[in-house]
């Protein structure tokens, strides 16, 4: 199912006083926050900021304890990952999360299976399906994935499971990414490679925003074009890089000091 | 840009040509079996029966076990359903055709599937194990106590049935290692090559990705509990048949055919024969077989036997047969 077309001004999600306790611990309190067509918004913190809670929330994961979650215009919270898949918004992992004795053709042929609805017919053929294995080649052309199509997951190396992780997302043709860390675990010329991979690769493939959880200042400089920073489970700032990073304030709270990490 | 930084060494290749994933083996070995018959004797042939009917349940389990990674210890349960099926229709109902009662057999095994794989699937590990296990034991007891019904302990008789709606003549060796034998073959291989398709399918690659990695498959859009549920009702469907296969040979449904340790056999086939494989689990029901019956004509004590076997399996061959035969000819393929 393709999302719905939306204007410019009209957020492609937001989410709107959203709060989330676990028991007596209050992990997001009254977070509201929107992406819009064509952003990159990178979701900053230290650790135990509630970074990870958002996400998880936002992607359906956990339902609120009060707030809303709209996406495309429609409340989404507690929606559960299936549902969020067909509606547009997918996901990548913290940790890397891949299928590790699938090939990464299998891969990327189990959510184009999903998202082209060909898994309820047992007795339907996968080698044979030529538009399936054609959107399985493409995506992986777009991820830099081709020469590795019948490898073993288990086989790649770290960036390259990081990358087939996020390709399998991009194979669902979402209208918005998120992305927990995307370059965690991965050596700093590695970062470089994937994170250049995947802003091309999301403008390849039609991708309407990008956000992600970053610890990574350079990369979130770099990159973002929006920063929403998280202290304690509250909003800290929702700001462009460049006033983020011109305020000595706002970076010792994020990351103390701007160390590299 | 270069992707330069993450490049491997590509690992050592399989080849493809020497890997016993596949149907052929199955076919191939279903092609010896037809030809049996002019070569063995009826013994041997009465041996293969069994063989048939578990390796059409193995067929079934597999997909639940090897495919999508559910290990049931009540699968029995669905052999009970085929065999009882058989022993109804043929004794109370005097419904003879071979044919309704396969097909009646499969519908009621995929229907108790349905009712209770709703509730089990939504559990995996240990816990699907369980409530496999407790279905399968109150099936049992069911067919143990309800004595008017199911005969109890003394099960219900199984009489000949019609095939192709033609009565056969003869004893009912000549039956069993004539007819009812290429029957059976047939209807082997007719469902060897269904479950290849359903596990060449995109739906078995939902499986299978359900198998590695059941929380990513839900946010690329895998229906988890859609899926596991559905394989859960094509393999009680391939154990009914089985199922109705042993009750005609043995002439008899008994309740031990639902008993938790026959379940525990279907385990113990699965992973002697190596549940990584297509063929796998078949091959491991023909080996069971035949070491059944050949540590039993040798000894009493055969279940202390196949105990210990299993336990040296599980150390020195956790592939079973056909996954240690796979990896030794892949290691030969990349010396070469």
């Amino acid at each position: 199912m393709q999302p719905q077309p939306v204007t410019a001004n009209v957020p492609l999600f937001e989410t709107i006083n959203v709060s989330k306790a676990f028991g007596g611990f209050k992990a997001l309190s009254d977070i509201s926050f929107s992406v819009r067509a064509d952003e990159f918004v990178s979701i900053v913190g230290p650790n135990g900021a509630g970074k990870t809670t958002l996400v998880n929330v936002v992607t359906g994961l956990l339902r609120p304890t009060s707030g809303e979650v709209r996406f495309l215009g429609r409340d989404i919270s507690g929606v559960g990952p299936v549902e969020l898949a067909r509606l547009g918004m997918s996901r990548a992992f913290q940790l890397v999360n891949i299928f590790p004795a699938l090939t990464v053709r299998e891969t990327l042929a189990v959510a184009i299976a999903s998202r082209l609805r060909r898994a309820s017919n047992p007795f339907r053929s996968l080698k044979r399906d030529g538009v399936l294995q054609a959107d399985a080649e493409r995506v992986a052309d777009v991820l830099g994935l081709r020469s590795k199509l019948d490898k073993v997951a288990s086989t790649l190396s770290q960036g390259e499971k990081k990358l087939l992780d996020i390709a399998s997302a991009f194979a669902l043709n979402p209208a918005v990414i998120l992305l927990d860390e995307p370059t965690s675990g991965v050596s700093t010329a590695d970062k470089h490679v994937i994170m250049e991979v995947l802003v091309e690769a999301a403008r390849a493939a039609g991708i309407r925003a990008i956000v992600q959880v970053e610890h990574d200042m350079d990369l979130v400089e770099r990159y973002s074009h929006r920063i929403v920073a998280l202290q304690g489970g509250s909003l800290l700032a929702d700001m462009a890089p460049r006033a983020f990073f011109a305020d000595p304030a706002m970076i010792a709270a994020v990351v103390g000091t701007r160390a590299k990490l | 840009m270069s992707h330069s930084s993450i490049e491997i060494a590509p690992p050592a290749t399989l080849r493809r040509t020497m890997s016993l994933n596949g149907i052929g083996v199955l076919l191939a070995l279903i092609v010896v079996m037809a030809l049996l018959p002019f070569v063995a004797s009826p013994y041997v042939l009465l041996l293969m029966l069994p063989f048939v009917g578990y390796g059409i349940a193995l067929l079934g389990f597999n997909l639940l076990f090897g495919t999508t990674g559910l290990l049931s210890f009540g699968h029995a349960l669905f052999l009970g359903v085929g065999a009882y099926t058989a022993a109804v229709f043929t004794s109370k109902l005097s419904i003879l055709s071979f044919e309704i009662i396969l097909v009646v057999s499969a519908l009621l095994s995929g229907l108790i599937a349905l009712l209770i794989g709703a509730l089990c699937v939504r559990y995996t590990k240990i816990f699907f194990g369980m409530l496999t296990l407790a279905f399968g034991m109150l099936f049992h007891s069911f067919l143990y106590k309800f004595y008017a019904v199911t005969g109890g302990d003394q099960g219900m008789r199984v009489l000949r049935p019609l095939l192709l709606g033609m009565e056969w003549r003869g004893g009912k060796t000549a039956f069993l290692t004539g007819p009812f034998y290429y029957y059976t073959l047939v209807l082997f291989a007719g469902m060897g090559l269904a479950m290849w398709r359903i596990t060449q399918s995109p739906f078995g690659l939902h499986l299978r990705a359900i198998r590695e990695n059941a929380g990513k498959a839900a946010y690329v859009g895998v229906e988890i509990f859609r899926m596991r549920l559905s394989a859960f009702v094509i393999s009680a469907i391939y154990g009914g048949i089985g199922g109705v296969i042993l009750a005609v040979t043995t002439g008899l449904a008994d309740p031990e055919l639902a008993y938790w340790t026959h379940s525990g056999n279907l385990v113990f086939m699965a992973v002697l024969g190596g549940s990584g494989t297509f063929a796998g689990p078949a091959i491991g029901a023909l080996a069971f077989v035949m070491l059944q019956d050949f540590v039993m004509a040798i000894t009493q004590y055969w279940r202390f036997v196949m105990g210990g076997i299993l336990v040296l399996l599980v150390v020195f061959m956790p592939r079973g047969l056909a996954g240690t035969v796979e990896l030794l000819l892949s290691r030969r393929g990349r010396e070469a």
